[in-house]
């Protein structure tokens, strides 16, 4: 297999840098392309690859596993509370009513309830992957369809725990006799089987609580980005071999840790490290699904196949049109809700590979409806498809027109970059004036304590395009770069202007050199750290020598004033040093002059009332 | 329309602006009128730190100068008063060599909360709109301006979306006549209020 490996490698990328780009430029999306590159090197187009696609297959699953985590660090626990009504009232409609009716369909063509019940569930679920992804690629995410789709993925992924866990109950009858148990939860009995389920779920949880955050403090304080990047691997991996320990689907493990992971302060840092392995195998995954369509059978019996497809699509997209009527989508949205969720989803896959382990189901059978499931998915992208160029546009309704203005301010409006005594001072005002920002901050001491003191805070390196992005730098309205290091405050500055260019920069300035520096890159709201500090002393010693305090602040207003405008004027000379300095003094004098002028030129300044001018009315003082 | 003959600078004072729906339609009704200035003293002086150069630019390059404020305890916010005390110069707009205003035209537009019925000598207020304005009349004639009647909104609590666009209709057909020099200075002594002057030729225009 290792001299094979390089050049099954090679195959199963050119396929996906061939195909995908294809598709998309079709309008077809990714998932569609990752699949038709697999059927195409399959054992039934091109025959590049053989029978390994299913081993394929399951290295590719770490794929979905590893999504699975992501979609568990988005899940705060926050954002899942305001969805509560959408997710259990969406997703109890739409989970229960096809399972029942697909159960109901199976048990009339002569399956066991118990089978019925397992193929119901199973098929019920939709594909996370494809809809995510394809309502992503589309700009849909936060649409109504997008959050109802959402809200319902969200329910089936979370209903895969309890339904991994009872599966070996539906199985009591008739598994005793199977076959030699090959795990070590296979070994017990069936009411030991759902304790051990339990018990690893609650290890993951509790794990996740008391020492992932407390390692990953350990590891973010080394200060070595590969190091955290190979951390955030390796909890994924051990999530899911625990699981695998005692026989449960990986994917499950990894999703428990995400939503453990979800409100510690790494979240961003794990969901960016994690992102380009997750798209890769992702891809893979697909790949194989495709590679992996038993063409043989679909041959046999095509028109039962096809009949299975539409049948089982059918039910889905019924249930699914009513689940968007009874959570009021208007009638676009509700077909793209429908339709898009309308496919079986890749946790069937798991779900029907562990049914035939629990021997609930043939292996015949098990072949076929994965096909079925293959199927449905390839499906998935063309029905969207016919849906976005035949449906929609008779009924002239975009959907884009229903993105909603103040769903872009889901994520804060401010983010601060750097939270030192600036920055905190900064965030403090803005909280106090009911502002939130996002606070990103590269010292994971801090950022645990400013969680504490319930600040959004994350840990992340904020020069790095990719956690800029998922602090929201796309949403945000503004970005204060308030990083005590000059150099890597230009660092970020100059990364946002050119990735950004709509994200409105305002930059702390360590002093006058600093401030010129950003002045040449451009930027207008610059803000030197010792300005304003050092001119309110410079106030408050005037007052000390008993000026009156209100001239003495206007002096100081003055004289910032000034000091901006001399600025300006000074940026485009500092490079040639004597002209530099020959302005230097020029300003000063100006500022001198400008602020004598300003305490003999206008004498009602110290004295309120301008009819008290001598030159009106009071006597001229001998 | 032909023209703007008189270049007009509404000074606007109003420190809660975002909460007066009255002055925001007003506002919306004349800013983009040509000729027209809109100089929102509190958004620019929000230290009370008023540029008197600044200032005193703007008002040469104007001939007739609005005060657009609210009434807060008979008078104007805190902010014109500022200006007024801090811009118009001893030796630059009065005094001797002070002609630096003369003849331009001065007027203030007065939204207040209490209604018109209110501001009468037998009213809850006691004193008429003209004569809380008093101050202002006389800071005018020092500088040697043409003082004219006010333009007043009140009972600003209680306005209906439609007597609001009213107003503010009427505010721009104001500033339209004032900035082409359609008007005679004796003729609109007469009238309290410059709004009566607007109504009354409405109604002679259109038999």
């Amino acid at each position: 297999m290792n001299h094979g490996f390089l050049q099954d490698a090679l195959i199963y990328l050119a396929a996906a840098i061939l195909f995908v780009p294809v598709a998309k430029r079709l309008g077809m999306g990714s998932v569609l392309g990752y699949l038709l590159a697999g059927i195409t090197i399959g054992p039934f187009v091109l025959g590049l690859v053989g029978g390994e696609g299913r081993d394929v297959i399951h290295f590719a699953e770490f794929g979905v596993v590893m999504m699975l985590f992501l979609i568990g660090l988005e899940l705060e626990p926050a954002q899942f509370w305001r969805m509560r009504r959408l997710i259990l009232g969406s997703g109890t409609t739409q989970f229960g009513l096809t399972t029942l009716l697909l159960m109901g369909a199976f048990m009339l063509g002569g399956f066991p309830w118990q089978a019925s019940l397992a193929i119901g569930l199973a098929l019920s679920m939709s594909s996370t992957a494809i809809v995510l992804q394809t309502l992503r690629e589309k700009g849909l995410d936060q649409t109504q369809s997008g959050r109802s789709a959402f809200a319902v993925l969200l329910y089936q992924d979370i209903a895969v725990i309890p339904i991994l866990a009872a599966l070996p109950l539906l199985a009591l009858q008739s598994f005793q006799a199977a076959g030699e148990p090959s795990t070590f939860l296979a070994r017990l009995p069936g009411w030991a089987q759902t304790l051990a389920l339990l018990g690893a779920v609650a290890a993951v949880i509790l794990c996740g609580r008391f020492l992932i955050v407390p390692f990953l403090r350990f590891i973010a304080r080394i200060h070595l980005r590969e190091l955290f990047t190979a951390s955030a691997l390796f909890i994924v991996m051990a999530a899911a071999y625990l699981m695998e320990l005692v026989g449960l689907s990986p994917a499950l493990g990894t999703f428990l840790a995400g939503i453990v992971l979800a409100n510690s302060e790494y979240r961003h840092e794990l969901e960016c490290d994690i992102e380009p392995f997750k798209g890769i195998l992702l891809g893979l995954f697909f790949i194989s699904v495709g590679a992996s369509i038993n063409f043989g059978l679909i041959l046999q019996k095509p028109l039962f196949m096809i009949l299975l497809v539409f049948g089982v699509v059918t039910v889905k997209f019924l249930v699914l049109f009513l689940t968007g009527r009874l959570a009021r989508l208007g009638l676009d949205q509700n077909l793209l809700f429908s339709l898009g969720l309308a496919q079986v989803g890749e946790f069937a896959f798991v779900l029907f590979s562990f049914m035939s382990q629990l021997r609930i189901l043939s292996a015949d059978w098990t072949d076929t409806l994965m096909g079925v499931t293959a199927l449905s998915m390839t499906a998935t992208p063309l029905l969207l498809l016919i849906n976005d160029r035949l449906i929609l546009p008779r009924f002239g309704v975009p959907e884009k027109a229903d993105k909603e203005v103040d769903e872009i301010d889901l994520r804060h409006p401010v983010i601060i970059a750097g939270f030192g005594p600036f920055g905190s001072t900064l965030g403090r005002f803005l909280r106090a004036s009911g502002v939130e920002s996002t606070i990103l901050d590269n010292d994971s001491d801090r950022v645990d304590l400013l969680r504490r003191m319930g600040f959004k805070a994350f840990y992340g390196d904020a020069t790095r395009i990719d956690i800029l992005k998922s602090a929201g730098a796309d949403q945000a309205k503004l970005l204060v770069a308030a990083i005590g290091l000059p150099t890597v405050n230009h660092d970020l500055v100059e990364k946002v202007r050119k990735h950004f260019p709509k994200l409105k920069l305002m930059v702390r300035a360590a002093n006058r050199q600093d401030a010129f520096h950003f002045m040449d890159m451009g930027v207008n709201d610059i803000y030197r750290e010792t300005l304003d500090t050092s001119v309110r002393v410079g106030v408050d010693v005037l007052a000390r020598l008993g000026h009156r305090r209100y001239s003495a602040l206007r002096a100081g207003q003055n004289f910032i004033r000034y000091d901006e405008k001399a600025m300006q004027k000074l940026a485009p000379h500092r490079h040639d040093k004597s002209a530099y300095i020959f302005n230097v003094r020029e300003q000063i004098q100006i500022q001198e002059e400008l602020l004598a002028n300003d305490r003999t030129a206008n004498p009602s300044l110290n004295d309120h009332a301008w009819d008290n001018h001598r030159g009106v009315d009071a006597p001229t003082p001998k | 329309m032909s023209d703007p003959v008189n270049p007009i600078l509404i000074l606007f004072i109003h420190p809660r602006f975002e909460q007066s729906r009255i002055n925001r339609a007003l506002v919306r009704a004349v800013a983009d009128l040509p000729g027209v200035t809109l100089h929102d003293l509190y958004e620019n002086y929000p230290d009370f730190n008023i540029q008197v150069e600044r200032e005193k630019a703007l008002l040469a390059s104007s001939q007739i100068v609005i005060w657009q404020h609210p009434l807060y305890m008979y008078g104007a916010p805190a902010l014109l008063k500022q200006w007024l005390d801090l811009v118009l110069e001893f030796g630059w707009a009065h005094g001797s060599g002070g002609d630096a205003l003369k003849d331009k035209i001065a007027l203030n537009v007065i939204t207040s909360g209490g209604a018109r019925e209110s501001y009468q000598n037998n009213g809850r207020n006691h004193f008429t709109i003209g004569e809380l304005l008093a101050p202002f009349h006389q800071t005018a004639s020092l500088c040697k301006m043409t003082y004219l009647p006010p333009f007043v909104v009140q009972g600003t609590y209680l306005l209906t979306d439609q007597q609001l666009d009213r107003h503010a209709a009427l505010y721009r057909n104001l500033l339209e006549r004032l900035s082409r020099g359609d008007f005679q200075v004796e003729a609109l002594r007469r009238f309290a209020f410059l709004n009566d002057w607007l109504e009354q030729g409405r109604e002679g225009q259109t038999p």
